[in-house]
């Protein structure tokens, strides 16, 4: 390796034609740096997703009431129903693996065209849910000021409410306090004990900008909602699939409301484990392509490169031959043009590598100091492991790139490379 | 030192078989300096390529230093070309971008000497060749006979028991001639035994023996002729 008669060789073989040596080092040089950049732009396209997602819990599921598809013990299809708080005791007790069970009714909604509260001359439409505290373990608020809803509010049906940044920013003026102050909400009054601010943006049921969270019995008793709950979310234990949970909730309510067992229709909802795992599959998909790509691109560089030093051994056929005549073994004309193949790409290589890294985080930098609105691509970056692996995959290329060149100049006889004419 | 028994080798190109050597026998004791002449087409060149082991044979036998060469790896061939044979040829074959000193100590390099000892080695080959000024200079700021007498330094580096030289004063005025012939019968004088191809006669009258190919056969050894009988004689005595 550290043998200064062979790096005299390499230098003597990629100097002798300098263009020819640039050209062909910039195709693997193009290759891995298409590779960085791509790799690292998925990455960034990737983070922002998955900091979108924040730390929702990704173990939860939602249900929801829907007609039933099915008749059923005499109940006839198309048939609406709703969860009830008995339900909510049933899946607590029955289930073993539900870890969280938060219960929502959905008030009204930001979207209903109705301003639904006032305070004052203020006045504005907002989503008003009715919450447990287990929510906020579900989808974790950042409280800026006060507190979220707790079991006190639960249990004795306070009427006290938790406001988001743009309801806040809509009733209260910039130095007003807004904890203690009552605001009215469909005709009554809640006092507010808190001010959050979402950490994720994952909505569900209405953007939680713009959203009033009240304790769920409080809602449900002030205005008349009975016994019904809207949906409720879930997570699983840890170490047990929110699939399983989400599959016996299902199938305890159905049995519980008389519904076809069979009838998947009757409950609707979703579990974020597929949704999670449905964007890590595209994500995977996109690095996938990304890598065939890249790697093609370097494949491109490497062919180049073999080619290139088919050239090379051409030209230095009669050198060869002297070689041999003095007793190189064909091991050693073999190491010494696969090194200067994987020398040749190595080189490039790393030097494609360090640009490709330098435009990555030269782009974060860029994104992070102009504090530009970059919901689609937060933090792109190569992994340190990804920059080990295009390193190994450019010296084993480079190895194949030698393989055939050296192969050729040992095929030569020494007497034919000696020949004079 | 050589001993050669009838000895047959043809090319096959395409459709056309040429027989260039038809059962040439010969012995070459250590310390000989031969001169092979013949015209060209004689064979001349591949019977150096055979006993340089750069070239294999068809038919007979080879034995260098009672050691018989056969078939084998390159890997081997290589080996014992560096270990017994130096090579000088007519066009100096120089490395171009090794210094005269590299170019000497390449054949030790084969044989993983390391480059402080090697290089020393070559100093001293070059001081004898009275060429160490020069030590640093690439090959093409040297003159023809300069360039041999580093082609010949180089060839006696690994103290080898046989030098071929293959027409080595074929690319040098007559005066650098002589004094490369001169080199060559002082290198024999140290009892190496040299062998060299060359069509000039002047040359290969400052040999002790010289034999004379044609069309593939030897024509005559000093001057003596050998005939086909003898030939056929030999062959029916083996």
């Amino acid at each position: 390796m550290f043998d200064l008669d062979r790096w005299q060789e390499i230098y003597t073989a990629l100097k002798s034609n300098k263009l020819r040596t640039f050209l062909t080092a910039f195709g693997v040089f193009w290759g891995i740096f298409m590779l960085m950049v791509m790799l690292g732009s998925g990455k960034g396209l990737e983070n922002s997703v998955f900091e979108d997602m924040g730390d929702f819990a990704s173990n939860s599921a939602f249900i929801w009431a829907q007609k039933t598809s099915m008749p059923y013990e005499g109940y006839p299809r198309g048939r609406n129903y709703n969860f009830t708080n008995d339900d909510m005791k049933a899946l607590k007790d029955n289930i073993d693996e539900i870890d969280l069970l938060s219960p929502r009714l959905q008030g009204w909604a930001a979207g209903d065209g109705q301003n639904n509260v006032t305070r004052g001359l203020k006045t504005g439409a907002f989503n008003i849910q009715g919450d447990y505290p287990q929510i906020n373990l579900i989808d974790p608020n950042k409280m800026l000021k006060g507190r979220f809803v707790n079991d006190k509010d639960i249990e004795e049906s306070r009427k006290v409410c938790v406001i988001g940044p743009r309801v806040l920013e809509v009733l209260f003026n910039k130095e007003e306090e807004p904890i203690g102050q009552y605001i009215r909400i469909k005709g009554v009054y809640f006092q507010v004990v808190g001010v959050f601010k979402p950490k994720n943006k994952i909505n569900i049921g209405g953007d939680k900008e713009q959203t009033i969270f009240l304790p769920f019995t409080s809602l449900q008793k002030a205005y008349n909602f009975g016994d019904e709950v809207h949906y409720f979310s879930v997570t699983a234990k840890e170490n047990i699939p929110v699939s399983i949970v989400d599959k016996k909730c299902r199938d305890l309510i159905r049995e519980r409301h008389h519904i076809n067992p069979a009838d998947d229709q009757a409950v609707g909802g979703f579990n974020l484990e597929e949704e999670f795992n449905k964007m890590r599959g595209l994500f995977k998909g996109i690095a996938a392509l990304m890598w065939i790509v890249g790697v093609g691109t370097l494949l491109a560089g490497v062919i180049g490169v073999s080619n290139i030093m088919l050239i090379i051994i051409k030209e230095r056929t009669k050198e060869i031959g002297i070689q041999r005549a003095l007793g190189a073994t064909p091991a050693k004309i073999i190491s010494q043009i696969i090194m200067e193949s994987v020398f040749l790409t190595a080189f490039a290589g790393y030097i494609g590598m360090v640009f490709g890294v330098f435009l990555i985080e030269a782009i974060n930098y860029l994104l992070e100091t102009s504090g530009a609105n970059t919901d689609m691509f937060k933090h792109p970056g190569v992994d340190f492991n990804i920059a080990i692996s295009a390193l190994i995959i450019l010296v084993v290329s480079g190895i194949f790139a030698g393989m055939i060149p050296a192969q050729r100049a040992i095929s030569i006889k020494p007497i034919d490379a000696l020949r004079d004419e | 030192m050589i001993r050669i028994e009838n000895l047959h080798k043809s090319y096959t190109t395409g459709v056309n078989k040429l027989h260039v050597i038809k059962g040439i026998d010969l012995r070459i004791e250590a310390g000989e300096l031969v001169s092979i002449m013949g015209s060209s087409g004689s064979g001349k060149s591949t019977l150096l390529n055979i006993v340089g082991i750069l070239d294999n044979y068809d038919q007979g036998s080879y034995h260098l230093d009672n050691m018989l060469i056969t078939e084998m790896s390159e890997k081997k061939a290589a080996l014992l070309r560096n270990k017994y044979i130096g090579f000088v040829f007519q066009s100096f074959n120089l490395i171009s971008f090794k210094n005269a000193m590299e170019n000497v100590a390449l054949p030790l390099y084969y044989q993983n000497v390391s480059r402080k000892k090697r290089n020393i080695a070559a100093m001293e080959f070059l001081d004898r060749m009275g060429l160490k000024d020069w030590a640093n200079h690439l090959p093409n700021e040297l003159s023809g006979g300069q360039k041999q007498r580093i082609a010949i330094a180089r060839s006696m580096i690994t103290k080898p028991k046989i030098i071929l030289a293959d027409e080595p004063t074929g690319a040098l005025d007559t005066a650098t001639s002589y004094d490369v012939m001169k080199l060559f019968k002082e290198i024999n004088d140290l009892g190496i035994t040299v062998i060299i191809v060359t069509h000039e006669k002047d040359i290969s009258e400052m040999t002790n023996k010289i034999i004379r190919l044609k069309d593939g056969l030897i024509e005559s050894v000093n001057g003596t002729k050998i005939l086909v009988e003898d030939h056929v004689n030999e062959m029916s005595n083996v």
